[in-house]
């Protein structure tokens, strides 16, 4: 029988940086392994109760982690510190979640008018050519660019995506939500606008709506894959 | 082989009943065979805008529940021969026509007729769903109200989900000066929203009120704009190209291409 002995530095090794601590997993070891050394670290380690709440960043190099193995993780870390998993860093996704991804950030045409009572809703960016009627609702987990009229309601990253936006060629929505921001239009009767969108504005802590050619300022990066190929 | 219509609107009140009994009327008038069908069970009134209340024996629901047959249950019209109506239940419910039922019925009578105008109950539930179901084309009754325009929204919804071809819309009760002043949505507005293609427009007119009480459809005399209206919309539906009648004396209602400048400025 072989015993791999391995030295317990090389498979857990934590750092500190400035945005907290770095918590590497080797990934040449085996998953119970590498679970087995965490515990035994976190057992040995020493920590204050008062320390202010750390976050810990952990990468596991070209290790694959399944959810459930990633709340594991996190339960042996945040135990008896006030230690918080901020990210999981891997080399390697699923192939379900790489479709994932390439789906959610697809844009999906549909050619309709969406009429009230209707609702449209999809993964991924939205590209409507038609109308959003009063009382209809368009829905999307990345963004909303409507041609033609939007009338009713429209909720970009519907499933919390705040750097969503919603573009129309004509703005007089009833409602626009963006993740979970909501606004309204006003109890008065408005005219609407030609070719604005609105967004997050992160310092308002609001949704705003500003002319098209201003999003190229507000919105570089409006493609959602390459976020999450760097955030996961 | 006839063809079937069937007037629908979503909102009640906006003259589903009328315009059913108008466009019959009118139909009838250049010579077709035309048979009106009442599916508001429960509520009827078709019969009575018609003044053939008095006449009825069986109904709608006798005839789908077996108790009679149903050229026992049709009414021949008093003033025209090729004008006929079938009235519906007062007693029973509404989902007492089944589906079934209708598409059954409407056959039959498509081998005799010309046109079977059927007048929908508002809502949209089993009725309504009944009532569409044996019908080729529709036609959407709205006033210009909101809401009359967002239930008029909700059934062309509701009418794309099926077979049908794309329904016409017909704009009832326009007062003209309140659209001027822009109290009341005007038509480019409306027919913007629905975005379906505009077969009618009817004034609001108290000669329709009028006629409607004393049992004779306002399409009968032909001095009135809304009898003008209604003849129109039938010409219409036979596939001729009636321009829209003007609201006013003046020329330049309908002058699409001005107001799409205009929104710009």
């Amino acid at each position: 029988m072989v015993q791999i002995i391995q030295d317990d530095t090389q498979t857990i090794t934590i750092k500190g940086t400035r945005e907290g601590l770095t918590l590497v997993i080797e990934d040449t070891c085996s998953y119970d392994e590498a679970i087995f050394q965490l515990k035994k670290r976190m057992e040995e380690a020493e920590f204050k109760e008062d320390e202010p709440i750390v976050p810990v960043h952990v990468k596991v190099g070209n290790r694959y982690l399944t959810e459930e193995q990633k709340k594991e993780i996190e339960s042996l870390i945040i135990t008896k510190t006030n230690f918080k998993v901020e990210s999981y860093e891997s080399k390697v996704v699923s192939k379900e979640d790489a479709l994932a991804w390439l789906d959610e950030a697809d844009v999906k045409r549909v050619m309709k008018v969406v009429r009230s009572g209707q609702v449209l809703s999809v993964i991924g960016d939205l590209l409507l050519l038609g109308d959003v009627n009063p009382g209809a609702t368009v829905k999307a987990t990345g963004n909303i660019f409507v041609m033609g009229n939007l009338r009713g309601i429209a909720h970009a990253g519907s499933t919390g995506n705040q750097e969503a936006i919603i573009a129309a060629s004509y703005m007089n929505p009833s409602q626009l939500r963006i993740a979970e921001y909501i606004s309204r239009a006003p109890d008065y009767e408005t005219d609407g606008v030609y070719m604005e969108c609105g967004f997050i504005h992160k310092e308002e802590d609001k949704i705003m709506i500003d002319r098209l050619q201003a999003l190229s300022h507000i919105r570089k990066d409006l493609r959602g894959f390459e976020r999450r190929m760097k955030n996961g | 082989m006839g063809e079937a219509i069937v007037i629908t609107s979503g909102k009640g009140g906006v003259g589903k009943t009328t315009t059913t009994a108008n466009i019959g009327t009118s139909l009838a008038l250049m010579d077709k065979k035309v048979c009106l069908i009442d599916t508001d069970i429960g509520l009827r009134n078709l019969d009575v805008v018609m003044g053939l209340e008095n006449r009825i024996i069986y109904d709608i629901v006798d005839v789908i529940e077996g108790r009679c047959k149903l050229h026992q249950a049709l009414i021949k019209d008093k003033r025209f021969e090729s004008l006929s109506l079938l009235p519906a239940a007062q007693t029973s419910d509404k989902s007492a026509v089944t589906e079934e039922g209708m598409i059954e019925i409407v056959s039959t009578l498509k081998q005799e007729y010309d046109y079977i105008i059927i007048d929908c109950p508002a809502g949209i539930e089993q009725g309504f769903q009944s009532a569409i179901a044996a019908a080729d084309r529709a036609i959407v009754v709205t006033t210009p109200e909101k809401s009359s325009v967002r239930d008029g929204d909700r059934i062309i919804g509701l009418l794309e989900n099926t077979e049908m071809e794309r329904p016409r819309l017909v704009i009832n009760r326009i007062r003209n000066h309140m659209m001027k002043s822009g109290d009341m949505l005007d038509i480019d507005e409306i027919v913007q929203i629905l975005s379906i293609d505009l077969i009618g427009i009817v004034i609001d007119d108290d000669a329709v009120i009028k006629a409607s009480n004393s049992g004779e459809p306002v399409a009968f005399h032909p001095n009135t704009k809304s009898s003008i209206a209604y003849r129109n919309i039938a010409r219409r539906i036979l596939g001729e190209n009636v321009p829209m009648q003007s609201l006013e004396d003046k020329k330049g209602m309908f002058t699409k291409v001005k107001r799409f400048f205009g929104m710009r400025s």
